[in-house]
């Protein structure tokens, strides 16, 4: 499904990611780890096109086709969804009236008709119920004077709604209470299926207990450093980054 | 007329002046004294004052020099073939229940006019009318708000108006019905000059809503020069609503004088759409104690467009309470012109008064000039204004187009968003909602920046 190649980039004159190399089939779901700084959310923009993003080398093929070719809104349309860590707020438009907007702009670019009112509205109720989100938080602007749990909340009711194929997750989990946590670990478990796949960026282990990945990955300085399956989280929990960092020192010092 | 100058007019050949003899030779028989003193007073004035150029304090980023060497004619008597109900379909307001006045050309056209309202002593009919069978409700008040001394168009709409609306609303009558106003220019013939004047008069306790719609037939070059006063009587409350939507080749300018007694509510919405040159002065006197007012406009300009709200609030008298919003979206080469003036004058203490300009510019030949002017003579009170130039947020767009919408569509919702904080304070929904298409549309209609 995501073949990202030796992807390379920098913002503002300084290489952020330095070679990243990612497989992820339909039916994964990947956790991406690392220290503060790493390159994270770097790589998760460079993924959605935001273009403050020099793009250096690599390449990135989603089902088959160049991604990095396409504008943000045609990667949307392709199925790629990015909770962000940081949510913008957008003052005076409404959420219901943009995620209808955003469902429909996905469903016209499929050749399919639009979601009318009454049939959009039953679609929010369904996905609002599970993911306890109140009626009164979609009728405000997106994100506008929302608290930062339910900014992150609202992300994930974003992706039910627009049930992309492939879905990022960036430290969805921070800024949520514990009970509020397993809602929406709930929330993205029931939209996982055979034929879509999910990766996580977190910094707990914590989350991982809910959704539990196929692989970890450990983004130290722009690149993968190490990859495991489920208990290399473990592994990070209990013992930091550290041995693994001063192992890539030894093997490239820089 | 021209012996009675004390000043010299900068201009040599003024075409008004013949016009003026014109017409005060047509009326002189017909006419009542007090018409032809407020006519000659208006034109005495307008001479003295002569036609602002770019070194009047008030005129500094409008240009007029366009307007002042293009012939001008006015209107006086009424040619134009009769509308139909079908020609004013653009500007009828759907769902709204209303009382109609409609003025071709600046003369009222009764066949296209309804008046639904029935209410012991109220009166909506043409100022025309009202100035010959209901003089002791209007000669106390026409002219008498309205500064013709220091408003060159106001004193020039003085000596040329023809008709407009007159409202009288009786002491404590909430009336239900909304007022609406359509003036329709035909676009008669190039240089054509058309001079509007509305008189509006609530009573104590009473309520009133009107709106006043501003359009052209067809597109062209012609000049509008309105003229509204509105008098709010004691806890009364007024909202007004003035829709400008002519042509991108129309020179419009408007004065708007709000006199306002005791514990009075009053609202001043301004939609300023289009015009070569849309100038609108808008202006709340307090004259008693406890009153309130909301300002709140949004003006568009695009390419060789130029709109200019200049505001006065005069808090003449304590606990008095004012706020203004004005929004602009400024776009090719369009020029936009904020100008607030508020002034608190020596025991108008307890005032409160708020001010705010927020100007998107979306392009880098657009041009906004904006300016508070707060004049405080009293000491407890609060006063605030900002003002605010930027471009659409680059985060927000990049946020909807991450969910799938367009860049072009994702900029549509960001403007409308922006134009929405001004049109949700109009309080009537059927206005509301037609005022907010007829904006979409205008949004829509917006060049996209190139590379976008
Ligand atoms: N727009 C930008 N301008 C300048 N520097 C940037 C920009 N975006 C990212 N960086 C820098 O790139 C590096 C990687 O940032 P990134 O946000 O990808 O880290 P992260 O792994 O997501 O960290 P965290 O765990 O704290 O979220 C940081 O040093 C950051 O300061
Ligand atoms: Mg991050």
């Amino acid at each position: 499904m995501l073949e990202i190649k030796n992807l390379m980039a920098k913002v503002e004159g300084k290489n952020i990611l330095k070679g990243i190399n990612l497989r992820v089939k339909p039916g994964e779901v990947h956790a991406i780890m690392g220290p503060n700084g790493s390159g994270k959310s770097t790589l998760a923009s460079v993924l959605v096109g935001r273009s403050a993003y020099e793009i250096t080398g690599g390449e990135v093929l989603f089902e088959g086709k160049d991604l990095l070719a396409l504008k943000a809104e045609e990667r949307a349309r392709a199925g790629v969804f990015l909770a962000f860590q940081y949510p913008v707020e957008i003052p005076g438009v409404n959420c219901t009236y943009f995620l209808k907007m955003a469902l429909n702009e996905i469903r016209k670019s499929r050749g399919l008709e639009p979601l009318d009112a009454v049939d959009f509205l039953a679609l929010m109720k369904e996905k609002m119920k599970y993911l306890e989100l109140s009626e009164s938080l979609l009728s405000r602007a997106v994100n506008e004077g929302f608290s930062g749990g339910e900014k992150k909340r609202n992300e994930v009711f974003q992706m039910a709604i627009l049930d992309p194929k492939l879905a990022i997750l960036d430290e969805t989990d921070s800024g949520l209470d514990i009970d509020a946590l397993k809602v929406v670990a709930e929330g993205v478990n029931r939209l996982k299926r055979p034929d879509n796949a999910q990766i996580v960026i977190t910094h707990y282990q914590r989350l991982l207990d809910y959704i539990v990945p196929d692989f970890v990955h450990v983004l130290y300085n722009g690149r993968i450093v190490k990859s495991g399956g489920k208990d290399l989280a473990l592994e990070l929990e209990e013992r930091g980054y550290d041995w693994i960092i001063s192992a890539v020192s030894e093997a490239a010092p820089n | 007329m021209t012996e009675t100058l004390s000043n010299p007019v900068f201009r040599p050949i003024d075409p008004y002046v013949s016009a003026f003899e014109r017409l005060f030779a047509a009326e002189q028989d017909r006419t009542p004294d007090w018409i032809s003193k407020l006519r000659q007073n208006g034109f005495m004035h307008y001479q003295e004052l002569g036609l602002p150029g770019p070194d009047h304090e008030e005129w500094r980023f409008t240009n007029i020099s366009p307007l002042a060497s293009r012939p001008t004619v006015p209107i006086l008597v009424h040619t134009h073939p009769p509308l139909t109900m079908a020609n004013l379909q653009p500007w009828l307001i759907p769902g709204l229940e209303c009382n109609r006045l409609v003025f071709i050309d600046g003369h009222y056209s009764a066949q296209l006019s309804e008046i639904k309202s029935k209410a012991e002593g109220l009166k909506i009919c043409s100022l025309a009318r009202a100035m010959t069978i209901k003089t002791a409700l209007v000669e106390p008040h026409l002219g008498r708000h309205a500064q013709a001394t220091s408003q060159a168009f106001v004193a020039l709409n003085t000596a040329f108006f023809q008709d407009g609306a007159f409202i009288w609303v009786p002491a404590g009558l909430a009336l239900v019905e909304p007022v609406h106003l359509l003036f329709i220019s035909t676009v008669p013939e190039t240089g054509a000059s058309i001079h509007p004047r509305n008189l509006i008069l609530v009573q104590r306790d009473a309520r009133l809503q009107v709106i006043e719609t501003y359009a052209q037939l067809k597109e062209g070059e012609n000049l509008t020069n309105t003229v509204t006063e509105i008098v709010a009587g004691p806890n009364a409350r007024v909202e007004h609503c003035k829709y400008q939507c002519e042509g991108p080749q129309s020179y419009h300018l408007a004065a708007i004088q709000i006199h306002q007694e005791a514990h009075s509510e009053t609202v001043s919405h301004s939609i300023s759409l289009g015009g070569r040159l849309a100038r609108n002065d808008i202006q709340s006197h307090f004259a008693g104690a406890g009153g309130n007012s909301l300002f709140n406009g949004l003006y568009l300009a695009g390419n060789d467009q130029l709109t200019d709200h200049h505001t006065v609030i005069d808090h003449a008298q304590p606990h008095c309470g004012s706020h203004e919003f004005y929004n602009g979206i400024l776009h090719g080469r369009g020029r936009g012109v904020f100008n607030g003036k508020i002034f608190v004058r020596p025991g108008a203490q307890k005032t409160e008064a708020k001010q705010t300009n927020r100007n998107l510019v979306l392009s880098d030949e657009a041009v906004i000039d904006t300016k508070p002017q707060l004049e405080i003579f009293a000491d407890d009170v609060k006063c605030t204004h900002g003002a605010t130039v930027g471009q659409l947020d680059s985060e927000a767009l990049f946020y909807l187009q991450s969910r799938g919408i367009g860049r072009d569509l994702a900029r549509q919702m960001l403007m409308h968003a922006f134009a929405q904080e001004i049109i949700d304070r109009v309080g009537n929904e059927p206005l509301r909602d037609y005022l907010d298409a007829r904006v979409q549309e205008q949004l829509a209609a917006i060049p996209l920046p190139v590379n976008s």
